[in-house]
């Protein structure tokens, strides 16, 4: 096909990406807001950075947030890269279809009603058998490695469809043991995959604020509930800091991931 | 291929683990919400009657209520929010669609060096948190906002406009959260199209507007109807975005389901709400599996 000039189809791109990230641009740039009204700028300042570094609400959300992130997210890698084995190497086995909708379906579930169910389920178990004791790191972690597990089968599940298994035959016909033949050639070849599964687990984590509403206790305040509260207030400069660290950490890691995968290749 | 007995207990162990987890945390809380949705309501902790009365002996005693389920269907709060629901979530989709179309087009049609990146550009946001981007739009939309504030610079008006706390602002925050969703299967269904039949169309004496509304349009349908799913199931259970966005009377069946839960402690009501927001969804849900059994078979086919 032929191009001249802008074509509609250049002209619809660029005013969506204008429409994806003006938003972003603009909170990262009010962040620098010395005033604390939106409509006044009131000149360039890091005072609101400041501000966050020394407020404790935020800095004990954000170290049970990383903390949540980080176990859910490994709990979720394990489950998930179980259930893509599973389903992309063991053909028909007893329970599949349950099991192929099972590891599906909370892709697609409302997060309110796995919030409800998952908090009704935490409800009921402490009345029967008295565990978990209350709410909070505990059912918050659960919860998330329960949803996050169906990301991460996803992506590894896509990976390990475009293994080459004679790799893993080979190495079969050469008498290694199954499990041998999983950690010595299979999960070398799925680790990019791994990687993006637990990064993206992590991510799912460290944003969610309806299911964990619904699982987290007193006590138990992850980042995003903390920054939903105050942000229900109002628009506060702070939280515009907080979301420009956010951008930031994001586009440094994307960025990083993208140069290491081009090195590898 | 693998010795018999070899790891034939250790792939039952292997399934049994990420399969029992789904169980007890997926499968058996969601027939819990089913059975607490028929519970009926009282004052204590937990906020709702056993189902079954084991205390009259014997064979125990159902104890449950349809009454929850009829005050959905009696309380135009409830009504409301399941129509407003529907409708909000249909009416974004079809703005996504609009929104989206296009840009997937102009992607899957672009030098194939540079639809890597432009995909990435709409991926992009994805990875940043969505609160904090639904967030970006309370300063932006606010009466005293970006937006009113360029407005009046401009001279365009004299009184700010309201946007924030209003359905308005809702569809925004639902289309700019969702976007990508919508453009990602679109791009995928345009990407994998034979352009020869755009060529035979243009030879056979067809305008570009027509060729793309008897060719490009129909064979994109798939990608349609699966992005039109993946924004509308979301949607209609938002409640994040209604909440920080929303006014008073933005009334959807997420935040109604969350105000019922906490505010009122009406556990039952909240568990009947949960199902009949899962009714809503089952039409779109079965849409994209038979869509995607469709796509599996013609895949398979070619």
């Amino acid at each position: 096909m032929t191009r001249r000039g802008l074509g509609p189809g250049a002209v619809a791109l660029l005013f969506g990406y204008l429409f994806l990230y003006l938003p972003i641009g603009l909170l990262v740039a009010w962040s620098f807001n010395q005033s604390r009204l939106v409509s006044v700028w009131g000149g360039f300042s890091t005072k609101w950075y400041g501000e966050l570094a020394h407020d404790a609400r935020f800095l004990d959300a954000a170290w049970l947030s990383l903390r949540v992130g980080v176990t859910s997210a490994s709990g979720a890698l394990v489950l998930g890269t179980l259930a893509a084995v599973a389903l992309v190497r063991f053909g028909r086995f007893r329970g599949r279809g349950l099991f192929g909708v099972l590891v599906t379906a909370p892709l697609v579930m409302p997060e309110v009603i796995m919030g409800l169910a998952l908090l009704l389920l935490f409800v009921a178990l402490e009345q029967t058998v008295g565990w978990p004791d209350g709410r909070g790191f505990t059912t918050i972690v659960l919860a998330h490695v329960t949803f996050a597990t169906s990301y991460v089968t996803v992506v590894v599940r896509a990976r390990l469809a475009q293994v080459d298994r004679s790799l893993e035959e080979a190495a079969l016909d050469l008498g290694a043991r199954p499990v041998t033949v999983f950690f010595a050639v299979t999960l070398p070849l799925i680790a990019p995959a791994l990687a993006a599964g637990w990064l993206l687990a992590f991510t799912l984590s460290l944003d969610d604020v309806v299911i964990t509403q619904f699982v987290s206790g007193p006590g138990a305040t992850t980042l995003p509930i903390e920054v939903f509260s105050s942000v229900r207030v109002g628009v506060s400069p702070e939280i515009n800091a907080l979301g420009t660290i956010i951008v930031a950490v994001v586009a440094v890691g994307i960025v990083s991931a993208g140069r290491l995968m081009r090195a590898r290749r | 291929m693998r010795a018999p007995g070899d790891g034939s207990w250790g792939r039952r162990a292997l399934v049994a683990v990420p399969f029992a987890w789904l169980g007890v945390f997926f499968l058996v809380p969601f027939l819990i919400v089913a059975a607490i949705s028929f519970a009926q309501l009282r004052i204590g902790a937990p906020p709702y009657e056993p189902l079954l009365d084991w205390s009259t002996g014997g064979l125990p005693k159902f104890n449950g209520t349809f009454d929850n389920f009829a005050q959905l269907f009696q309380d135009d709060l409830y009504v409301g929010a399941y129509l407003q629901s529907l409708k909000i979530a249909g009416l974004s989709t079809l703005m996504c669609l609009l929104v989206g179309y296009p840009m997937a087009l102009a992607i899957a049609r672009a030098r194939p060096e540079r639809r890597g990146t432009m995909l990435m550009l709409v991926i992009l946001p994805f990875w940043t948190s969505f609160l904090i981007r639904v967030y970006a739009w309370m300063g932006i939309l606010a009466d005293q906002g970006l937006l009113n504030s360029f407005l009046r610079w401009l001279g365009v008006i004299d009184h700010p406009l309201v946007i924030l706390n209003t359905d308005i602002a809702v569809y925004i925050g639902i289309v700019y959260s969702y976007l990508p969703y919508m453009i990602l299967p679109l791009y995928a269904v345009l990407e994998r199209q034979d352009l020869s039949l755009l060529e035979a169309a243009a030879d056979l004496g067809a305008r570009p507007w027509r060729a793309f509304l008897s060719v490009t349009l129909p064979l994109s349908l798939p990608g349609v109807a699966a992005g039109s799913a993946l924004v509308f199931i979301p949607a209609v259970g938002e409640y994040v975005i209604p909440d920080l966005l929303g006014g008073g009377d933005t009334n959807m069946l997420g935040k109604a389901l969350w105000d019922v839960f906490a505010t009122s402690r009406d556990w039952p009501t909240a568990s009947a709400l949960a199902i009949a927001l899962l009714a809503a969804l089952v039409l779109p849900l079965a849409l994209i599996q038979k869509l995607q059994r469709r796509l599996e078979a013609a895949g398979e086919e070619s």
